[in-house]
């Protein structure tokens, strides 16, 4: 196991691929903080599933596989995808979450009549839009690597650069609005990183697991520090890792999607900082919790001693 | 016969769906919904490795176990701290994915496929029949659905008074001393099973369109929650006739088309309802501004 794995590492095209997915895994983690704190973490696999539909008209307009085409295809999806939400709940008197449910699943089985229609032409049987649905990541090619590369470091150098902004916007729009920022937008510019980190994901991960690319490493992240610098940085890094790890394990196994593998590392890192975490995790708070309880107890006993006495006193 | 067949599945999934999906979306937890049908495929599959056949029984505890667990583990990360929706996204993801790997895993030794799985194949289900009680000739998912269905119908019904209370205002529920969690996980073992009787017809995934878009057009169109679960009912068989015939025309997935047919519905709801489309709000206060003015 750890031959194949050192000798997969050696093959150059590998180490490209592992490249993009860790990048691609800390852009998106990064991302997701912001998401994760403006209680959006779900919207992500609403524009995953989302992007869909859009993928598939890119392919049948255009009878070509670019990334490029995916993601403006993906893109326009994604914004009527988020104006229909929007609209539903304004309109009518369905809440978020049925209008994230009915775009989501509305917009799924489009695209999944688009996609069966492009299987059935005989030409999309070698489009690959079937790995879509799951992840590939031996199937990309040297050119999609590179713009996973490039937008990997868009999505991470404009959250470095608009930092202060994106941070006041996420924890008091109202408050960002009276000092005169842009809040419309820049919450659509947030929408629009993450249809952008969703849409390259995709070929990574697949629809159906993006999403938890966005929500799990900013959840884990939440339970080391509360400072959202640290906690972009963290989360960050447990995406890449979470990357890593999926394409490497599933490199190392044939016939093996790398979504699901690249989703279960995340959740692994998610599981030993539900339990570890300083402060937050289950066992800090366990020790707490029996701290506070011996405290307790022993101040009680302090105050029961003089009691007797005041007693024999009288 | 197999149009027959091929309808009857469809109608008696999207009932299924449509009678559990009004109290989902009444307790504003149409994602749970979702996040259910999603974590019930690790389920199916280690029933299915376990038991070696499609074997219905199975199957069906294996998911109510799966969806009880979802639920109880969303509960306890937003317990401890996690916004609720991203506790959902967490725990959906994270079992789909260890359904998805093990049925990878094993993909060479059984016939479960994942795209069958995923999107359904209700096109074949009438050639999988088995024998029950004597009759011939009946698919295995009409039989499935058909249990499910009757336990769906009976639960409800028997129980529709607590049902509603808890939909409605579940302090109150409880103060009356109605054990809402009990109804909660009972109402969401129902949704598990519903998914996994469904699944091979329809899919895991579109499952959520038919649980999630009937009654929320049903919801656009009436205040009462009886008529809410009728009309959810036929707007769902309706998307299902619409659908089929559709995917014969255009060649395409049945199940996909079902949905896109739901999709279409409810957006004629949503423009058209007479008290709530947005068309119709417009036109009628037109006719007020009219009046106003002529008065």
């Amino acid at each position: 196991m750890l031959d194949e794995l050192l000798e997969i590492l050696r093959d150059p095209n590998a180490q490209w691929i592992l490249l993009g997915c860790m990048l691609l895994g800390l852009s998106s983690g990064i991302i997701g903080c912001f998401a994760y704190l403006r209680k959006q973490s779900l919207m992500g696999d609403t524009l995953a599933h989302a992007a869909l539909p859009g993928i598939c008209i890119a392919f049948m307009l255009t009878g070509t596989k670019s990334i490029m085409l995916f993601l403006i295809g993906a893109g326009l999806a994604g914004l009527v995808a988020t104006l229909g939400i929007s609209w539903i709940t304004k309109y009518s008197k369905l809440k978020t979450d049925a209008a994230m449910g009915i775009v989501l699943t509305g917009f799924f089985g489009i695209g999944i009549v688009l996609l069966t229609q492009i299987q059935h032409s005989g030409s999309g049987s070698q489009s690959g839009l079937d790995k879509f649905l799951f992840g590939q990541a031996a199937s990309m090619v040297s050119s999609d690597v590179a713009t996973m590369l490039v937008v990997s470091l868009f999505l991470s150098g404009s959250c470095w650069l608009l930092f202060k902004e994106l941070k006041l916007v996420s924890f008091d729009p109202g408050f960002a609005r009276g000092l005169g920022f842009p809040v419309a937008f820049l919450e659509q510019l947030l929408m629009f990183f993450m249809v952008i980190a969703v849409v390259v994901g995709i070929q990574a991960v697949g629809v159906v697991l993006v999403a938890a690319l966005l929500i799990t490493p900013a959840v884990s992240a939440r339970y080391w520090t509360d400072r959202l610098g640290m906690m972009m940085v963290l989360s960050g890094i447990f995406g890449a890792l979470s990357g890593a790890l999926g394409t490497l394990l599933s490199a190392a196994a044939p016939n093996m999607p790398t979504g699901p593998l690249t989703v279960l590392a995340a959740t692994l890192l998610f599981s030993v900082s539900l339990l570890a975490g300083p402060r937050k995790g289950l066992i800090a708070r366990r020790v707490q919790h029996l701290r506070a309880k011996r405290e307790h107890l022993a101040a009680r006993e302090r105050q029961a001693v003089p009691a007797p006495s005041r007693g024999v006193s009288q | 016969m197999s149009d027959f067949w091929i309808l009857l599945t469809g109608s008696m999934v999207a009932a299924c769906c449509a009678i559990l999906g009004v109290f989902l979306v009444l307790r504003r937890m149409s994602l749970v919904g979702d996040a259910i049908s999603h974590s019930v495929l690790p389920g199916i599959a280690i029933a299915f490795l376990m038991s070696g056949t499609r074997d219905s029984a199975f199957m069906l505890i294996g998911a109510a176990v799966l969806g009880l667990v979802t639920v109880f583990l969303i509960q306890l990360f937003h317990q401890s701290g996690v916004q609720s929706d991203a506790s959902i996204g967490i725990v959906f993801t994270a079992l789909f994915a260890v359904g998805v790997i093990l049925i990878s895993l094993n993909a060479r030794q059984v016939d479960l496929d994942l795209d069958c799985v995923l999107y359904g194949e209700i096109a074949y289900t009438h050639w999988n029949t088995i024998t029950v009680l004597g009759i011939d000739y009946v698919p295995k998912a009409v039989w499935m659905l058909g249990f499910t269905l009757v336990l769906i119908v009976l639960v409800i019904g028997l129980f529709y008074k607590q049902f509603k209370l808890c939909a409605f205002d579940p302090a109150l529920a409880a103060a009356v001393g109605i054990p809402v969690a009990l109804f909660h996980y009972l109402l969401m073992g129902m949704v598990s099973m519903a998914t996994v009787s469904s699944f091979e017809s329809v899919g895991a995934i579109l499952v959520v369109g038919l649980l999630i878009i009937p009654p929320s057009t049903a919801y656009l169109l009436t205040e009462k929650l009886g008529t809410m679960i009728w009309l959810s009912i036929v707007i769902g068989v309706a998307s299902t006739f619409i659908g089929y015939y559709a995917a014969v025309m255009l060649d395409a997935s049945i199940a996909g088309c079902m949905v896109s047919a739901a999709l279409a519905l409810f957006i004629l709801a949503f423009l058209f309802s007479p008290s709530q489309g947005i068309v119709s709000r417009y036109v009628s206060r037109r006719r007020a501004a009219l009046r106003h003015t002529a008065s």
